[in-house]
């Protein structure tokens, strides 16, 4: 019975430690200033990484994402702009590397399409709350309808 | 009238699963290269088997260029090496090397042991050239024409069916452009 309790302890005390490891990749980048860090963090995020395609920079142990992320910063230390080391990711790994993609005339669809969508539903919203009813709830009865109600009225 | 717009959902729903079943069968990994038509970036890297040796663009010989990315960490690299091997008996192309994220010691192993197809290979060790040509997985051939223009970067390893399929043709066509281009100069 002890035994028992000794192995349930056993596995929570492993359980509660896996739960610490963290698997992002920790680089050691010296920063000379509060704001380049966080340029940094922040194109990393933007930055999706090509061959892990659903992690970004940031996020991913691959070593080609390692690499990325020091020309990021080598980039940063040489005082490039952020637009700049977006071109630059952009001109060699295409539009792909980017988790935001551009206003482009073939992304219209992508930014403007939920909008549009939008739009079209609430026009036909307003078109059918807009449209009158039908005149057909007005109907008087007819004579005899009129004495057999009076009837079941008095029956009761 | 009246009837038709009822069947507007419908329609709309199917052309949407048409759209995103022909999604379900694009291959994601597939990215099209964003160098095809630019020159070939400018390089300054040691070579494989000897680290006093700095490699670059100039040490490029005139032809048709293959630039293979590869590393000792790549099982792929491994199945296309002997392909390569086979590829490098040839005066129509040279083959170069480009080695990436690996350990010199391991890459110069690799090359004695198996054969050396290239005609050096470059040791690309923090991935800096290999960021220039947004390489991003080995094994990644790139195809380089006569005025060190980028005409194809094909990703995985090669084999006979694909040199047949992708590059034999392109070769072919590179080297009727320059024959062309020779030859208009010649007769001016």
């Amino acid at each position: 019975m002890l035994n028992k309790y000794l192995v349930i302890a056993f596995i929570a005390i492993l359980t509660f430690f896996t739960s610490l490891v963290l698997a992002t990749p920790v680089d050691t980048y010296v920063f000379n200033d509060k704001v380049t860090e966080i340029r940094f963090n922040a194109l990393n995020k933007e930055l999706r990484c090509p061959k892990c395609q659903n992690q970004n920079l940031a996020d991913s142990n691959s070593p080609i994402a390692a690499d990325l992320r020091r020309e990021v910063y080598d980039m940063l230390q040489q005082g490039k702009a952020d637009m700049e080391i977006v071109d630059f990711m952009v001109s060699r790994y295409g539009e792909f590397v980017l988790y935001r993609p551009r206003v482009s005339s073939l992304t219209y669809l992508l930014w403007y399409g939920p909008a549009g969508l939008l739009i079209v539903g609430v026009i036909v919203v307003v078109l059918v709350l807009r449209r009158k009813p039908v005149k057909n709830a007005q109907k008087p009865l007819s004579n005899d309808q009129k004495d057999k109600l009076d009837q079941i009225l008095k029956h009761k | 009238m009246g009837k038709l717009i009822r069947f507007i959902p419908l329609i709309l729903f199917i052309a949407l699963g048409a759209i995103l079943f022909r999604g379900l069968s694009l291959n994601p990994t597939e990215l099209p290269s964003a160098l095809i038509g630019k020159k070939f970036p400018e390089f300054s890297l040691t070579s494989v088997l000897n680290a006093s040796q700095t490699m670059t663009t100039a040490d490029f010989k005139p032809g048709i260029k293959l630039v293979n990315v590869w590393g000792t960490w790549c099982p792929s690299c491994r199945y296309e090496h002997d392909y390569l091997n086979k590829l490098s008996n040839t005066s129509r192309f040279t083959i170069y090397g480009l080695n990436y994220d690996d350990e010199r010691d391991q890459a110069a192993k690799w090359l004695t042991k198996l054969g050396n197809p290239y005609e050096f290979s470059a040791f690309d060790e923090e991935g800096k050239l290999s960021v220039n040509l947004g390489v991003y997985a080995a094994p990644e051939t790139f195809v380089v024409d006569h005025s060190n223009i980028i005409r194809k970067r094909f990703a995985g390893p090669l084999n006979p069916e694909i040199w047949k399929n992708e590059f034999e043709p392109l070769i072919v066509q590179i080297e009727a452009e320059f024959l062309a281009s020779s030859q208009n100069n010649g007769t001016r």
